[in-house]
C-alpha cells in the first residue's frame, strides 16, 4: 500500500499532463497550469517543515554542545532575527505582528529588516560568488594542461576563444588579407568555434537529455522505477 | 548665380523630375481597389485560438498599386481594429492574436497603397471552438509515440528475459570503489541533489540514483551526510533513504538527522556545503542533480579536500565546470540512466535500450536533414523538396 499509492499517484497525474498537452478542450485545457498550483500548496507547507527542521536540528546541536555548536548559534540566531522581523514587517498593523504586540515601531522592523538584508546577506551572497572567479582558475589550470591529445585540442580552442574576445586578438591578425582574414582572423576564429563545434555539442546533449527525460519519465509513470521507493522488491 | 551652380541645379532638377512626377501627384492618385469578398473562418483541430482569414485580392494588386493589405477585426459588432498585415501578394492571413472562444468575429480587409487604402465589405461573423485534439502539436505525438513505443517494447522484451547490452558507464561504476573508500578511511559520503525542487526532473533523477547508493551506503555501514536546499527535497529523499536502508536490512542504522535541510538561497546552501566540506572531510561527494553557478565552487572545495567526486548534471553550462573538477561526470542523459544502470533490474535496462532507439532515429533525422537542405541549395529538384518539407512538418518548422 504504501509503494502502491505513490505508485498510482505518479501513473494518473503524469498521463493527466501527457493527455493534457494535446487535447486543449476543457476539462484538460486547465490541467497543464492548475497543477503546479498544487504543487505550490505543498511546496507552502514544505517551508514550515523546513523551518522546523532547522530549528529542531540546531536547537538540538546546541542543547547538547556539539561539536561545532556554535555555528548553531549563530543560524539560530540568523534564523529568528530575520523571521521575527520579517513578520513585523509584513503585517499592515503598526508594531504588531499576528496580533502579538512587538515593541519595535513597524517602520523601524522595515528599515532594520532591509538593513540586515542589504549589509549583512548581500555582501556574503556576494561574497561567495566571488569565490567562483578563483575557482574558474585553478580549475581551468588543472583542465587545460595538455597531457593528452584531447587536452590539447580543448587548450587550444580556450586559447582561441579567450584571446578572440578581447582587443588583443583583434590586433595579433588584423593585418590578414581578406580571404584569409573571414576564416583565421582570431575574432572571427572564436565566433566559428562558439557558433558551429560548440553548438553542434550542446544539441548533441540536448538531444540526449531530451530523450533521457522521456525515458525516465516513462519508467515513474509506469511503475518501472522505483529506486526512490527503496528499490523494486 | 555661377554658371555652372546653376548648371547643376538644373541638372538636379532634370534627374529629380520623374520622382517628383510619380510621388507627387500620388497623394493625389486614387485609393487602390478593395480586395474582393472576404471570408472567416475557425481553424480546426486547434485550441480555438486562431481563425483563417482569406479574400479575393484587389484587381490593384498586380499594377503594383498595393503595397500591403491590413487586416481589420470587429469583436462582437464593435469597431474594426487592426490586428495585422500582410504582403501584397497574399490571400490569406492566420488571425491569433488574443482570439477567444464564444465571441463573434468579423473581418474586413484593406488593400494599402500610395493613394490610399480600400477597405473590403465586412466577411460574414465566425466564431472560434475548441477541438480535442491540437493538431500543432501531431507532430510531436508521432515522435513521443515512436520514442514511447520503442521504450515500452525494449522493456517487455527485457522482462521476457532477452539479455540487452548496456556500454559501460565509468562514473556509475565508481559509486561503489567511492563508497568503499569513505567506508575504509571511516569518513562519511556527501550527497547533493542539485538546489532545484521537486518538480525538476534532474532533481526527481538525483533522488533515484539516491535510491540505489543510499542502498550501498547501508550495506557498508558508512555514513551519509544529505544537507537540502528545498524542505520538500528533504523529505522526499528521508523517505528514499529510509526505504533503502530497510531494503538492506540496516533500518536501525537510518537517522533522520543526517538528511536536513538548511536554506533555499543559492550561495547560502553553498557556503554550508563549503564548511561541511571542509570540517567533516568526506572521502566521497556525489553532486546528482540541477545545479547552477555553485557548481564548481563545490566541486573544487571537494577537490581540494581529496575526495573522489562523481557529478552529474543536464544544465549543458555547468557540465564543463563538473568535467574540470571532478573524477566523473555523468553528462547530460547518463544523469537519467544512472539508476536503471546502477540497479541492473531487466525492465530498467530495458528502458535504456528504447532510448538509444529514440537516438537511433535523432541520428537519422540529423544526417537525412543535413543530406537533403545541402542538396536543396543546388538542386529545386521535386524528390528533394519533398523530403525537405516532411522533416519540416515533422519537427514543426516549414522549410
Amino acid at each position: 500500500m504504501k509503494r502502491t499509492v505513490p505508485l498510482f499517484i505518479t501513473g494518473l497525474v503524469g498521463a493527466l499532463l501527457i493527455v493534457s498537452y494535446y487535447v486543449p478542450h476543457p476539462p484538460f485545457d486547465s490541467v497543464e497550469r492548475k497543477i503546479p498550483d498544487y504543487f505550490n500548496i505543498i511546496a507552502a507547507f514544505a517551508f514550515i517543515l523546513g523551518g522546523g527542521n532547522l530549528l529542531r536540528i540546531h536547537l538540538t546541536r546546541i542543547s547538547r554542545r556539539d561539536h561545532e555548536w556554535l555555528y548553531s548559534v549563530v543560524t539560530v540566531t540568523g534564523f529568528l532575527v530575520m523571521l521575527v522581523l520579517g513578520l513585523l514587517k509584513m503585517t499592515g498593523a503598526e508594531g504588531s505582528a499576528f496580533g502579538v504586540q512587538a515593541n519595535l515601531d513597524l517602520a523601524d522592523a522595515r528599515l532594520l529588516y532591509d538593513w540586515l538584508y542589504r549589509a549583512i546577506f548581500v555582501p556574503c551572497q556576494a561574497t561567495m560568488f566571488s569565490l567562483l572567479a578563483f575557482f574558474v582558475a585553478s580549475a581551468s589550470y588543472r583542465a587545460f594542461r595538455a597531457k593528452t591529445p584531447e587536452a590539447t585540442v580543448l587548450l587550444l580552442a580556450a586559447f582561441v576563444i579567450l584571446v578572440g574576445r578581447t582587443p588583443v586578438g583583434h590586433l595579433i591578425t588584423a593585418w590578414m588579407p581578406e580571404p584569409f582574414s573571414d576564416y583565421f582572423h582570431i575574432p572571427n576564429l572564436s565566433a566559428w568555434l562558439m557558433s558551429f563545434p560548440n553548438t553542434a555539442g550542446q544539441r548533441t546533449i540536448q538531444i540526449g537529455i531530451a530523450l533521457g527525460i522521456i525515458s525516465n519519465s516513462l519508467r515513474l509513470i509506469l511503475g518501472v522505477e522505483r529506486s526512490h521507493l527503496g528499490g523494486s522488491d | 548665380m555661377p554658371r555652372f551652380l546653376a548648371g547643376s541645379a538644373c541638372f538636379s532638377f532634370l534627374l529629380m523630375s520623374p520622382v517628383i512626377a510619380q510621388e507627387g501627384p500620388g497623394s493625389s492618385s486614387p485609393p487602390p481597389a478593395p480586395p474582393g469578398p472576404v471570408s472567416a473562418a475557425d481553424r480546426t483541430w486547434d485550441a480555438g485560438g486562431e481563425i483563417i482569414v482569406s479574400w479575393e485580392p484587389s484587381p490593384d494588386a498586380d499594377r503594383a498599386g498595393v503595397t500591403h493589405y491590413d487586416i481589420q477585426r470587429s469583436a462582437d459588432g464593435g469597431a474594426f481594429e487592426s490586428v495585422g498585415t500582410a504582403p501584397a501578394g497574399a490571400t490569406e492571413f492566420r488571425d491569433d492574436s488574443g482570439v477567444n472562444e464564444n465571441i463573434e468575429y468579423s473581418y474586413q480587409v484593406a488593400a494599402v497603397g500610395p493613394g490610399g487604402e480600400g477597405i473590403s465589405s465586412p466577411s460574414a461573423s465566425v466564431t472560434t471552438h475548441i477541438d480535442w485534439f491540437n493538431r500543432d502539436r501531431g507532430n510531436i505525438l508521432i515522435l513521443m509515440l515512436i520514442v514511447c513505443g520503442s521504450i515500452t517494447w525494449y522493456i517487455e522484451r527485457a522482462r521476457a528475459g532477452q539479455k540487452l547490452y548496456i556500454r559501460k558507464i565509468a562514473g556509475m561504476d565508481a559509486v561503489t570503489e567511492a563508497v568503499g573508500r569513505a567506508t575504509e578511511m571511516g569518513q562519511p559520503v556527501l550527497y547533493i541533489a542539485g538546489i532545484q525542487d521537486m518538480d525538476d526532473v534532474q532533481t526527481v533523477a538525483g533522488l533515484t540514483i539516491l535510491g540505489s547508493i543510499s542502498k550501498m551506503i547501508a550495506e557498508y555501514e558508512t555514513h551519509l551526510l544529505m544537507p537540502t536546499s528545498r524542505s520538500l527535497v528533504m523529505s522526499t529523499a528521508r523517505e528514499t533513504v529510509k526505504e533503502s536502508y530497510l531494503a538492506a536490512g540496516r533500518p536501525d542504522a537510518y537517522r533522520d538527522d543526517s538528511i536536513y535541510y538548511v536554506t533555499d538561497e543559492q550561495f547560502g546552501f553553498v557556503a554550508h556545503v563549503d564548511g561541511l566540506m571542509s570540517r567533516k572531510k568526506p572521502a566521497a561527494c556525489f553532486y546528482l542533480g540541477a545545479f547552477f553557478a555553485e557548481s564548481l565552487i563545490l566541486a573544487e572545495t571537494g577537490n581540494s579536500i581529496g575526495a573522489i567526486q562523481v557529478a552529474g548534471t543536464a544544465m549543458p553550462t555547468q557540465l564543463p565546470f563538473f568535467v574540470a573538477a571532478c573524477d566523473y561526470t555523468l553528462i547530460g542523459e547518463e544523469l537519467f540512466a544512472a539508476s536503471a544502470y546502477l540497479s541492473q533490474d531487466e525492465k530498467m535496462l530495458g528502458s535504456l535500450k528504447g532510448q538509444d532507439f529514440g537516438k537511433l532515429i535523432a541520428m537519422i533525422f540529423i544526417v537525412t536533414g543535413g543530406v537533403f537542405s545541402t542538396l536543396a541549395a543546388f538542386t529545386e529538384a521535386a524528390p528533394v523538396a519533398m523530403v525537405n518539407r516532411l522533416l519540416g512538418l515533422l519537427w514543426g518548422s516549414p522549410q
